[in-house]
C-alpha cells in the first residue's frame, strides 16, 4: 500500500509535483501514466526517501519509507536511470545490496535466476545492455521479497520477450497480493498490464480509474460518413444522445450512431452516401488527448526551414 | 539469455531481515573489495609508500649530508633516516586521498548511491560505514607497509640507521599509516560533500599542498598562528621525532588532525541527510 497525500515537490521556479494525492491497493497492478516531464519519476523518488518533498506526505505500508527497519523487505524499486556501480559485477552489486539486511546468499542466487542473468552474472555491469540493466534493477528490486514493487519504466529497452516476461511477472506479484505500482508513458502497455490507471500531466492528477472504464470511455468509437447532402444528413442524425462533427465539406463525424443506424435512416430519407465507415480511437489518442494540455514538452509547429523547437520551461 | 518464469521462490528471507550497523559495514566492505580501481588505488598508494621510503633511504645512504647541516625544520625530511623511510607519503596521500573520493564520488557519478540509499534510507550509516572500512583496511595495510619500510631503509642506512625502540620513532612511523588513513577518509568526505570526482580531488589537493604554499606567503604574525593547524602540518606533527617551535606537539597534532576529519564527515553526513539523492 502506497499513499501519497497533497504532494508537492519544487525544484526553485519549477513545480514538478503538485498536490497529488493517490492510493496505490495491493493485489492489483496499478499503472502510474503520464507523458515525459509529468514527475512520475519525482514522485517515485519521494516514495523512496531519495527525494524529500516541498509539501504533503508519502507513506509505504502505513510509514514513512525513512522510518522502516527493514526496507527491502517493504518495497523494492527498479528507478528510472540505472542504479548500479559500472565497475561492479551484477553479482558482487546484488550481494552488497543483500548485506545490508542480512538477506542470505542463496536469495542473491534465485532473483538472478529469476530474470535470467545467470550467465553473465560475474560480469561488470557497465558492459551490460539497457535490457539487461533493466534485468539487473528487477533482480534488485525482488531480493528482500517486498510487500511493495515499484518499477519505473520496466519495459524501457527490453525485446518482446522481455516486455512480456514483465507482464506475466507483474500480475503474478499482484496476484500474490502485493503491491504493484508501474509508471509508463505508454498507454497501449499500461492497457495491458495495468487494473488501475493514475494519470499525471505537469506534476497534477489527471485520472485515477480503473483500466476497464478508461478503456470504455476512451473507446469512443465514430463513424465516418461522406455525403454530397450533408448538410441534409446532419439535421437528420443529431439527437441528444448523438453528436455530429464535420471537418471538410461532405464530410461527417458522427458519434452516438451506428453504421446501420446511420445507413438505414440515409436511406429512408433517400440521402446519397458515398462512404460510411467506422473509426476507431486508439487508447494511445485517447490517452494524448486526455494529457494533451499538460504535456511538457511539444514539438513546435515546423513552418519552411525553421527545425522544430521545444518549448522552454 | 531467457528470463526463467516466475519460479518459485524457496528462499525464505528472514524476519528479522533488518538494516544493522554492521550489515551495512558487511555490505560496505563488499563493495570496497568488488571493485577493481579501489583495490589498484591501495595497491598504487602501498607501491609508491614502500618504493619511495626504500628509494629515498638508498639516497641519504650513498649521499650523507654533510655533518653539521641543519635538517629541514619540521615535519620529516629525506635527510633524516625516519624522514628518509617515510619519504612516500607525500604521494602516497595523493593516491588514498583519490581512493576515498572515488569510493563516494563514484557512487553518485554511476547512481549507485540511489540504491546504496534506498537498502539504507537513514543515510547516514551508509557514510559511516564507508568510512569504516577504509580507513580500517588502509590503517591495517599502511601501518605494515610502514612498518616494513622503515626497517627495509634502516637496513639500507646500516649504522646510520636509528631503532624503532627509539623515542617516538614507532609512533611516528605509525602516525604515518593514521595520517595517510586519514587523507582516505577527508577525501571521502569531500567525495560526499561535492559528489562529483574531479572536484573532490581538486580540493584535496588544493586543501593538502596548496593551502599551506599560500599560507607560508602571509606574513609571519599570521603564517606562525595558522600554519600548524593546517591538517597537513598537524598530520606532519604525528609522524616526526624532531621537534620544531613551529609544529605542534605530535598528540596536539593529532588531537588537530582527527579535529578536521570530524568537522569534514560530520559536514558531509549533515549534507547527506538533507540534500535529495
Amino acid at each position: 500500500m502506497i499513499d501519497v497525500t497533497n504532494l508537492s515537490k519544487r525544484y526553485g521556479d519549477k513545480v514538478a509535483v503538485e498536490e497529488l494525492t493517490f492510493q496505490v491497493r495491493p493485489g492489483i497492478v496499478t499503472g502510474f501514466l503520464g507523458p515525459n516531464g509529468a514527475g512520475k519519476s519525482t514522485t517515485m523518488r519521494m516514495i523512496l526517501g531519495l527525494d524529500a518533498p516541498s509539501a504533503g506526505t508519502v507513506t509505504v505500508n502505513g510509514r514513512r519509507y525513512v522510518e522502516h527497519l527493514a526496507p527491502l523487505r517493504e518495497i523494492g524499486a527498479l528507478l528510472e536511470a540505472r542504479a548500479v556501480h559500472t565497475g561492479r559485477s551484477a553479482r558482487n552489486h546484488l550481494l552488497a545490496m543483500a548485506a545490508t539486511s542480512g538477506i542470505p546468499r542463496r536469495r542473491v542466487d534465485e532473483v538472478i535466476d529469476l530474470v535470467g542473468l545467470r550467465e553473465v552474472a560475474g560480469k561488470r555491469a557497465g558492459g551490460f545492455s539497457l535490457g539487461m540493466g533493466q534485468r539487473l534493477g528487477i533482480a534488485a528490486a525482488m531480493l528482500g521479497d517486498p510487500k511493495v514493487v515499484m518499477l519505473d519504466e520496466p519495459v524501457n529497452g527490453l525485446d518482446p520477450e522481455g516486455i512480456l516476461w514483465i507482464r506475466h511477472l507483474l500480475k503474478a506479484l499482484a496476484a500474490e497480493g502485493r503491491t504493484v505500482f508501474v509508471s509508463s508513458h505508454l498507454m497501449s502497455e499500461m492497457a495491458l498490464t495495468a487494473d488501475h490507471l493514475i494519470v499525471i500531466g505537469r506534476g497534477r492528477l489527471i485520472a485515477d480509474v480503473p483500466v476497464a472504464a478508461f478503456v470504455a470511455q476512451a473507446a469512443h468509437d465514430t463513424v465516418r460518413v461522406r455525403s454530397p447532402q450533408a448538410a441534409e444528413l446532419r439535421d437528420l442524425l443529431v439527437g441528444p444522445e448523438v453528436t455530429v462533427s464535420g471537418g471538410e465539406p461532405g464530410l461527417l463525424e458522427v458519434s452516438g450512431l451506428t453504421l446501420q443506424q446511420i445507413g438505414d435512416r440515409a436511406a429512408a430519407a433517400g440521402l446519397t452516401l458515398h462512404e460510411l465507415s467506422a473509426q476507431q480511437t486508439s487508447l494511445e489518442e485517447a490517452f494524448m488527448t486526455l494529457t494533451r494540455d499538460a504535456v511538457e514538452y511539444t514539438a513546435a509547429p515546423t513552418a519552411g526551414d525553421v527545425p522544430a523547437g521545444r518549448n522552454v520551461r | 539469455m531467457t528470463a526463467g518464469t516466475l519460479a518459485p521462490r524457496t528462499v525464505t528471507i528472514p524476519a528479522g531481515a533488518r538494516v544493522t550497523w554492521w550489515r551495512v559495514v558487511h555490505s560496505e566492505w563488499i563493495k570496497f573489495r568488488s571493485l577493481r580501481s579501489s583495490l589498484i588505488m591501495l595497491a598504487a598508494t602501498v607501491v609508491l609508500l614502500a618504493g619511495l621510503g626504500l628509494a629515498f633511504s638508498t639516497v641519504l645512504a650513498t649521499n650523507p649530508p654533510e655533518p653539521g647541516t641543519p635538517s629541514a625544520p619540521g615535519g620529516p625530511s629525506s635527510l633524516d633516516p625516519l624522514g628518509a623511510s617515510l619519504g612516500g607519503v607525500n604521494l602516497a596521500q595523493l593516491l588514498i586521498g583519490t581512493l576515498g573520493v572515488l569510493l563516494v564520488a563514484g557512487e553518485y557519478s554511476t547512481g549507485m548511491i540511489r540504491s546504496s540509499l534506498a537498502a539504507v534510507p537513514k543515510r547516514w550509516p551508509v557514510l559511516a560505514a564507508k568510512v569504516t572500512v577504509l580507513a580500517t583496511v588502509s590503517l591495517v595495510v599502511l601501518a605494515t607497509v610502514a612498518v616494513l619500510t622503515f626497517l627495509g631503509g634502516q637496513r639500507i642506512l646500516g649504522e646510520d640507521g636509528i631503532s624503532l625502540g627509539g623515542e617516538g620513532v614507532l609512533r611516528a612511523v605509525l602516525g604515518a599509516a593514521v595520517y595517510l588513513a586519514g587523507v582516505g577518509v577527508l577525501g571521502m568526505a569531500l567525495g560526499a560533500l561535492l559528489r562529483n570526482t574531479a572536484g573532490a580531488i581538486t580540493s584535496l589537493v588544493a586543501l593538502l599542498l596548496v593551502v599551506p604554499g599560500v599560507t607560508s606567503l602571509l606574513p609571519d604574525s599570521w603564517s606562525d598562528a595558522i600554519s600548524p593547524y593546517l591538517p597537513s602540518n598537524a598530520g606532519e606533527a604525528v609522524m616526526s621525532i624532531t621537534s620544531s617551535s613551529d609544529q605542534l606537539s605530535p598528540g596536539a597534532g593529532l588531537a588537530v588532525f582527527v579535529g578536521w576529519l570530524v568537522v569534514f564527515v560530520g559536514a558531509a553526513i549533515v549534507a547527506l541527510r538533507r540534500r535529495d539523492a
